[in-house]
């Protein structure tokens, strides 16, 4: 299995979550590609917010609504309950606040969909172990010292948030590319999931 | 098409004036029984007639919005934006520029004559509101017989314009493009535009507005009314970029005694005198009040979503960092209320350090993000055709 496939076993899980013709925010929207499929797919009412301006011209091109916002600037300007899901893929590590970035997502929508990379996965932690150097994986591509990912976490530490905060865990589906994750992902996620798609409520 | 050497303009230009013979009912109760319209159009309208563009021009815009005349003067004021292959991309749309009424360049104004005294309308000029200029534009498009713009488009005054088109004539519009724009004015804003007029009136020449009777017209108030809104109009940043400390003339070495002139002064007073060549007074007061009475949602319970829920177009915002006459802010608000309203919008917030006057001005991001939007306009007005 390719990083392709992972993709798409997580924007088939985001569809499954999505209703039909109902309000999305998906924040850090990227090139559009996720709100381009819900609005083709499910004919939702999509925006999404991003500060990269490549990012912001190919949503545009597109036919994606796109706001250039800020997220660490905070969402004061979106009403609670204003949305029906809120969507945010592979961007909560790189917040400067995630805990208030999880708060405000679930203040804006009735639901959530959340996805980033687990740092407890084997890959990461052997290369830490075994190297003693911090991860460059293909999931965290970064040198430390000049990463958009300022906090490493893993599942069990995003589990422990939610049930910090009251979050309820709707639903959750683990994605990994190696053999070995594709057997495994379900029994020790923790360990062998390098996604996971989390379904968040109040 | 053109003679013209580059290849990315509309190249020779000639603008027509237009008789609007229908009635126009103005906001203040006044009817002008017909009007004239000084109209550019660039590009060729499509055997629908569904690929028109609409340009609305701001406070001391024209119809010249593209191209060259024949005498060589300097193009249009957004010739960056429009021509074959720009943005505004003229081999796939049909671009529509008029000249308002109210203003000074050929259209029924304060310069033309009043049918009814046969003297220049002067200082008696009815009162307008940004929506008589949408009425105006209205009727212009059913005497061009056109059914729907694809997109009516405009930069601060314009931008006003746009999203009344969108509250007004729900129907008649596929998208409105509000770019550098506000739902209304500030305090500061109203204030500088007062400062503005205070500066004409002041000016002996201004004869209570009936200047163009006595042969003779307030250039000094005029150059500073525009002196004033020049400096609003550009950053602190760029003016320190541009002129700094310079000086044009004179120095500080002691002992000198010749006048000194910063090159920032010497800007001004050639930005000033050769506006007031070019504008009328009265029509700068006439617009400029127009500008602080607009208030988008003044009728929808000042809800500005209650207002926006009456627009079925699809939009597209776009703010400059650096303009603080009509900052980022205000357009977020824009935005935020076509979001809670449940519109299509998309807003970019264009980083530039030219001020207000940024959404005249060439920028690679800024023609990219309206590039792009417009032509995923024209690509879906010609899969439908």
């Amino acid at each position: 299995m390719n990083q392709a496939e992972s993709t798409r076993q997580i924007n088939d899980s985001i569809h499954s979550w999505v209703a039909p013709n109902s309000r999305v925010l998906d924040l850090g929207c990227g090139d559009g590609t996720l709100l381009a499929q819900l609005q083709k797919d499910l004919d939702i009412r999509g925006y999404g917010l991003e500060i990269d301006p490549d990012s912001i011209n190919q949503c545009v091109a597109k036919g994606v609504n796109v706001v250039e916002q800020d997220l660490n600037k905070g969402m004061a300007n979106f009403a609670d309950n204003s949305f029906d899901t809120v969507i945010m893929t592979q961007a909560l590590q790189a917040m400067r606040f995630p805990h208030l970035v999880l708060d405000e997502m679930l203040r804006i929508g009735t639901q959530c969909v959340i996805t980033f990379p687990n740092f407890g996965h084997w890959k990461a932690r052997a290369y830490l172990t075994f190297r003693g150097r911090m991860p460059v994986t293909k999931q965290l591509a970064y040198e430390w010292y000049d990463t958009p990912n300022i906090h490493f976490f893993t599942y069990s530490d995003f589990e422990a948030l939610c049930r910090e905060r009251n979050i309820k865990i709707l639903r959750k589906q683990f994605v990994g590319e190696h053999f070995l994750d594709r057997q495994l992902k379900n029994l020790w996620p923790n360990l062998f999931a390098e996604t996971a798609v989390y379904h968040l409520s109040k | 098409m053109t003679s013209d050497t580059s290849a990315s303009s509309v190249g020779l230009v000639t603008a027509e004036k237009i008789l609007i013979e229908k009635p126009l009912t103005l906001a203040c109760g006044v009817v002008l029984p017909s009007h004239e319209l000084m109209v550019e159009t660039y590009g060729t309208l499509n055997a629908d007639k569904s690929n028109a563009l609409l340009i609305c021009h701001a406070l001391s815009g024209s119809h010249h919005a593209a191209g060259v005349y024949a005498d060589g003067e300097k193009p249009g004021w957004w010739d960056s934006y429009i021509g074959p292959g720009k943005a505004m991309d003229t081999n796939r749309f049909f671009i529509v520029s008029l000249n308002n009424i109210g203003s000074c360049f050929g259209s029924t104004g304060p310069t033309t004559i009043n049918p009814e005294s046969g003297k220049p309308w002067g200082a008696d000029f009815p009162v307008l509101r940004a929506r008589d200029w949408v009425e105006s534009q209205r009727l212009l498009m059913e005497h061009l017989g056109i059914q729907r713009w694809a997109a009516v488009i405009g930069g601060s005054l314009g931008g006003m314009q746009a999203m009344r088109w969108a509250l007004e004539h729900p129907d008649k519009l596929a998208n409105s493009i509000v770019i550098a724009s506000s739902m209304k004015l500030t305090a500061q804003n109203i204030a500088f535009n007062e400062l503005a007029r205070r500066a004409i009136q002041s000016d002996p020449d201004f004869c209570d507005g009936n200047y163009l009777e006595n042969n003779t017209a307030p250039r000094r108030g005029l150059a500073l009314a525009r002196m004033i809104g020049h400096v609003t109009y550009l950053s602190d940043e760029l003016m320190g970029q541009k002129f700094g400390r310079e000086l044009r003339s004179g120095t500080f070495t002691q002992g000198e005694a010749a006048p000194i002139e910063f090159q920032i002064e010497s800007y001004l007073n050639y930005q000033g005198e050769k506006f007031s060549g070019d504008f009328d007074a009265n029509a700068y007061i006439l617009i400029t009040k127009m500008l602080d009475y607009f208030d988008l949602s003044r009728e929808y319970q000042n809800d500005p979503v209650q207002a926006f829920s009456h627009a079925s177009c699809d939009f597209l915002v776009v703010a400059f960092s650096s303009d603080w006459r009509f900052s980022p802010q205000r357009s977020r608000e824009i935005t935020d209320a076509l979001i809670a309203a449940g519109k299509n919008v998309s807003f970019a917030e264009i980083d530039s350090d030219q001020g207000h006057d940024a959404f005249l001005l060439p920028n690679p991001r800024y023609q990219q993000v309206l590039g792009n939007y417009l032509s995923k306009v024209a690509d879906k007005l010609e899969g439908a055709a």
